[in-house]
């Protein structure tokens, strides 16, 4: 018995020196001269702090980080207030066409994102948006399938007397929801936001397709373009390029951790772990 | 029969964004994409019809092959590899006291929290053939590691190793599966003798097979819809010089290429609805097979 719990705290303890290593050697690489970048070493011989004042020459990486920070925080303020509307029409009300539109809903989360690509594209373009950020986010005023779906599995769990008893004080569909529904469901509102934003924060694609003007990149798009310019085919100046992407992971660590209780409780109670 | 017409009305005022969204940007952009395969455009003239010129190019152009073959190929190397590291690490943990358990999963789930973009580059340099972190390991236990980036062979490899950083949020979903497996069975089987071969096979797997089937459809189809390690790894912006190796030429990539490179908007039309079929097809032989290995509680749904 006990031979087999050291197998398993060894087993683990590997595992976390694997998942952890490449954040370290990633931290401590970005603050090593351009020399020493792959030697290995954890702790800088010598320290480059310079590297974040280069990079800041380099690029235009405040404007990155701004631009990241106003385009994921639309998207996820975004889909989490509009999917939570759509959530509790669908949760509350009994209607005509409700479980034939519920599973629309749920259809459209398997249609591949490239079958739509290009006319979405094309309709930003039509409106003389395509090369501004507002593709980035202005879909998401629409709701998404997968919020949609879970924030309707939180709504389904309320009681409905609590609403009954509101309907017969007098109040109005919209109170319901907004005085009585969203401030129940702040859990699985976070999870939502906090999903969306880290999902907005990572995307490379969109910007690849819409951004032209470097002054309008996100961080994710920004670091391609670093990558290109100073990684493997460019000027081999490594230390930029990670420098660069420690400022793209960061932010989002940060706010993982001050989220995290809600966000990891709400991925295995509610999220698609239950969906046994 | 008046308050129900007012309660429909006021249910389709809350799904309206849904509805607008899902006309705007689902239903018309369907139905143009569909338009569009079938029409030689580059958003600049108005498109040509072409019949089923771009299918019938689809057919013959090699860089297709190649990069649906690299997609198959990837996919069925590490949704399976995902999975199997994924369930070895959440059952090590279910064993583990609530508090660890929690470092634990945070420690698996930051790597899925750095954006794809920034581990595209990261392990771009760690699988570095002659300095890289992988090799330096490897060559400690006396391996001569191989060129990950730029052998071919090792390149798919290399893209496995990379995504199998990111198991976070499938140990997440396993763990929660596990630690709704009732002790009393395993106990039960103890007592009959059963090894812990047959213990896992008999009654962990069947017991989390609705888990298991969940991730197996959704790593599926996010693998054949791989973009961002592989093209920040291998691929160039358009002015940049670019660095492809064809070995990780993937199916999204060469669609993006097609699209916003070349403008060729109405064959990568074509091509986004053979990923669509391709996709449609090994989901329904996933969801069929599946009938027989997933065990539902309360019987047969």
């Amino acid at each position: 018995m006990t031979a087999r719990r050291i197998v398993r705290w060894t087993a683990l303890a590997a595992a976390t020196v694997l998942f952890l290593y490449p954040f370290v050697w990633l931290l401590s690489a970005s603050v090593k001269p351009r020399a020493q970048v792959f030697d290995n070493v954890l702790i800088p011989r010598t320290w480059a702090w310079d590297n974040y004042v280069e990079i800041w020459r380099a690029a235009p990486v405040a404007a990155w980080f701004l631009n990241s920070v106003a385009v994921s925080l639309a998207a996820a303020v975004a889909v989490t207030l509009t999917s939570s509307l759509v959530a509790f029409g669908f949760a509350y009300f009994r209607f005509p066409g409700r479980s034939a539109l519920f599973g629309l809903v749920l259809a459209t989360m398997m249609l591949p994102a490239a079958v739509t690509m290009i006319p979405v594209y094309l309709i930003w373009n039509t409106a003389g948006l395509a090369h501004t950020q507002v593709p980035l986010w202005a879909g998401n005023l629409f709701g998404s399938a997968f919020y949609i779906f879970l924030l309707r599995q939180f709504f389904l769990g309320l009681p409905r007397e609590v609403f009954e008893a509101a309907r017969v004080d007098g109040a109005s569909h919209w109170t319901l929801f907004w005085r009585i529904a969203v401030p129940l469901c702040r859990p699985a509102l976070i999870v939502s936001f906090v999903f969306e934003l880290k999902a907005s924060w990572s995307d490379l694609l969109r910007p690849l397709i819409y951004l032209r003007d470097p002054a309008l990149y996100t961080l994710p798009r920004g670091l391609k373009a670093l990558s290109d310019q100073f990684g493997q085919a460019g000027e081999q100046r490594w230390e930029i390029v990670l420098a660069g992407s420690v400022i793209t992971t960061v932010p989002l660590l940060i706010v993982f951790f001050v989220a995290q209780r809600h966000f990891l409780a709400g991925i295995t109670t509610e999220g698609p772990g239950s969906a046994r | 029969m008046k308050r129900r017409t007012k309660e429909a009305w006021a249910a389709y005022a809350f799904l309206s964004p849904w509805m607008i969204g899902f006309v705007i940007f689902m239903a018309i952009p369907m139905i143009a994409s569909l338009v569009l395969s079938f029409t030689d455009y580059d958003a600049l003239r108005s498109p040509d019809a072409v019949g089923w010129a771009n299918y019938r190019r689809l057919l013959e152009d090699p860089a297709v092959r190649k990069s649906l073959v690299n997609t198959l190929v990837y996919t069925v190397m590490s949704v399976p590899a995902t999975m199997a590291v994924s369930l070895a690490l959440a059952s090590l943990l279910t064993r583990a006291g609530h508090r660890s358990a929690g470092f634990f999963r945070t420690v698996f789930y930051l790597p899925e929290i750095t954006p794809k973009v920034a581990v595209g580059v990261l392990f771009l340099i760690l699988f570095n053939g002659q300095a890289g972190l992988v090799n330096a390991v490897l060559g400690l236990v006396g391996i001569d590691g191989p060129q990950w980036s730029t052998d071919g062979p090792w390149v798919k490899p290399g893209l496995v190793l990379m995504h199998l950083w990111s198991v976070g949020s499938t140990v997440v979903i396993y763990l929660a599966a596990l630690r709704g497996v009732p002790r009393e069975l395993y106990e039960a089987a103890e007592l009959d003798g059963a090894s812990a071969w047959q213990r896992f096979r008999r009654i962990t797997v069947p017991m989390i097979s609705g888990a298991l089937f969940f991730t197996l459809i959704v790593q599926t189809i996010a693998a054949l819809q791989s973009f961002d390690e592989a093209y920040t790894a291998f691929y160039g912006s358009a002015a940049s010089a670019t660095y492809s190796n064809d070995a990780a030429l993937f199916y999204l990539i060469y669609l993006f290429q097609q699209a916003f490179e070349f403008l060729h908007l109405g064959y990568a039309s074509a091509m986004a609805w053979l990923l669509f079929v391709v996709i449609l097809l090994i989901t329904l032989v996933q969801v069929r097979l599946s009938r027989r290995f997933v065990h539902y509680e309360g019987g047969d749904r």
